[in-house]
């Protein structure tokens, strides 16, 4: 996967939760991923999908992804395009969940400073989030060499087609 | 230095002498996964070139979230589940049998001492138990299928004090709520909670599993409770002996510690829309509501049962409410049946459904309409999480539901007198 990810802002708050990322009626009902991700964050923001385009990114505060282990939250965020994940923190599922299919998910704890609509460049590597509005650069917390592992290899199962078994 | 339990039980999975924030390779007692959750795993699995499985023995697959299947796309989903269990060998449980943390405990797939780990959230139910037992993905899960380990940072733990009684008609739910409303929705995020204490020793296992059922919604990897002559009781009652009793050492490191005094706990309730959103019932007394839920992993064992029926046993659910009864299991069913509970339910006019997860994640069996209100036993109260985006869902204790369903309001179960 690209270290490098270029997008534009979308914000959201504290404990956004699996069931508004993707609510358990339709996750139960509908098993076709190209129709589950149109209602990806309904529960925030019914627009969403509508109005973000491919490459974008997510940009939260505490606690995202917190509730269900229901990998279709992450994997509709992908679907539709999310580029990166950033987080003030992150629910412990949520973020498992999101390395293992691939979905870059970045701790930051200066997540607040970034404006919706700002255009980020995410340098996954060097662990720096640049803000291309302001010139400011937030530091991302350290991503642990077994979480890289599997994200820079593309998730899970990109891991074991690419290396013919798991990392451990 | 001492261990806390979290920290002995990854030593022993890992043979290697673990502590809090070491990464380690652990191997896995048993894996659990449902309808919700299984496809997706079952799909990496194949995906990943999985052929068979690393011990079918330890694997789980529970027909719980839509069961009876509601729609024809998720009869699909049953169906491969079935297939897969067939092919490979796996445990598996029919529709009916029960939700899936409920049916782990009572049927002895869960040691105290054991890495166990579910494609849920809510499967760190089993510390109650005493086991090391957390939540996971699909994706992982597949990793746990094809080789039976996986990679874990040793949590540290928060150390959840509770002495003293607990008052009448206070239950464990309430001590759990009490507990959210103090750490916060992620207070305890990638943590173990152990939960000590006198009052957490007179609990019964039932409570237990319902304190340890609700640690995720603190972020909790998990939550713990020592093992002792109850936790062996509990298992030899299934003709099954406690192998490994591990608990933490007096000089365990703990990062936080938290008291509190059961004896003046009151009933609690978490308000909409998020779980540590957590007042005295006599802050909400009088709420209207159109339904009420009993059951779930939270709630829905015998003791919970009893409790309500005990309080509903002569009157009637107030007209214009529904209350949905879902046991946990269906050896708690039939428990309930030959107990009487079941035609208390039924006399006070309440809707009995079958075991598994009922209306708790949205997908059948009393979903919310717009405007609707419910009191619910189980432990999400998201919204959306039951039906409507503008439903809003009230989490209460077993004893407070049917206090709430008598009145058709939002009632503190200490008003009401026990026949």
């Amino acid at each position: 996967m690209s270290m490098i990810i270029r997008g534009m802002a979308w914000k959201f708050g504290d404990d956004i939760n699996t069931d508004l990322i993707i609510p358990g009626k339709y996750k139960l009902s509908i098993t076709n991923l190209d129709e589950l991700a149109k209602h990806a964050m309904e529960g925030v923001d019914p627009r969403f999908t509508e109005k973000m385009v491919k490459g974008d990114l997510i940009v939260a505060g505490r606690n995202f992804g917190c509730g269900s282990s229901r990998e279709q939250a992450p994997l509709v965020l992908r679907h539709i395009g999310v580029s990166t994940v950033i987080a003030e923190s992150f629910a412990r599922i949520f973020y498992r969940n999101s390395i293992n299919i691939g979905l870059p998910a970045v701790e930051c704890r200066e997540a607040g400073k970034i404006s919706e609509g700002d255009l980020l460049q995410v340098d996954l590597e060097n662990g720096l989030i640049g803000n291309l509005r302001n010139d400011e650069e937030y530091k991302i917390m350290p991503i642990p060499k077994e979480v890289w592992q599997i994200l820079s290899n593309g998730g899970l199962v990109a891991y074991v087609k690419k290396h013919g078994k798991l990392p451990w | 230095m001492g261990k806390t339990t979290s920290e002995k039980i990854f030593s022993q999975a890992s043979g290697r002498d673990a502590y809090a924030r070491d990464v380690v390779i652990a191997k896995i007692d048993s894996a659990m996964a449902h309808d919700g959750t299984a496809l997706l795993a079952i799909e990496a699995f194949e995906e990943m070139g999985g052929k068979k499985l690393w011990d079918p023995r330890q694997v789980f697959l529970v027909l719980d979230h839509v069961a009876p299947s509601a729609t024809e796309n998720f009869s699909m989903v049953h169906k491969r589940m079935r297939e897969f269990a067939h092919i490979h060998g796996a445990n598996f449980f029919e529709v009916g049998s029960g939700n899936c943390h409920q049916l782990m405990v009572e049927s002895g797939f869960v040691q105290p001492g054991a890495v166990a780990v579910g494609a849920d959230s809510h499967t760190c139910t089993y510390g109650g138990l005493g086991a090391f037992a957390t939540g996971i993905g699909s994706t992982e899960m597949a990793a746990v299928f094809l080789s039976g380990k996986l990679w874990f940072k040793v949590p540290e733990t928060v150390s959840v004090t509770f002495e003293g009684s607990l008052p009448h008609m206070v239950t464990a739910k309430d001590v759990i709520l009490g507990t959210i409303g103090e750490i916060g929705a992620d207070g305890a995020t990638y943590q173990a909670i152990e939960f000590q204490g006198l009052t957490i020793k007179q609990m019964s296992i039932d409570g237990r599993l319902t304190l340890c059922n609700m640690a995720v919604e603190m972020g909790a990897k998990t939550g713990i409770v020592e093992p002792d002559r109850k936790t062996i009781e509990y298992l030899a009652n299934m003709r099954l002996e406690a192998e490994k009793t591990l608990v933490s050492d007096k000089d365990a490191e703990y990062s936080r510690r938290f008291e509190f005094d059961a004896s003046r706990l009151e009933p609690q309730v978490s308000c909409p829309h998020y779980v540590d959103n957590v007042r005295p019932v006599g802050a909400v007394e009088g709420v209207r509501v159109d339904q009420v839920f009993l059951g779930t992993c939270t709630n829905g064992r015998l003791e919970d049962l009893r409790l309500a029926a005990a309080i509903l046993k002569d009157e009637k659910v107030e007209k214009g409410v529904r209350m949905i009864v879902v046991p946990a299991s269906r050896s708690i069913y039939l428990r309930a049946m030959k107990e009487g509970l079941i035609e208390v339910f039924l006399n006070s006019g309440c809707v009995v459904c079958n075991p598994g997860c009922g209306p708790c994640v949205g997908a059948h069996q009393g979903l919310l309409a717009p405007g609707e209100v419910c009191a619910s036993t189980s432990n999400r109260n998201f919204r959306g999480r039951m039906g409507s985006m503008d439903a809003e869902i009230y989490l209460v204790s077993p004893a407070t539901a049917a206090a709430t369903a008598i009145k058709g309001e939002i009632t503190d179960p200490r008003r009401l007198q026990i026949k």
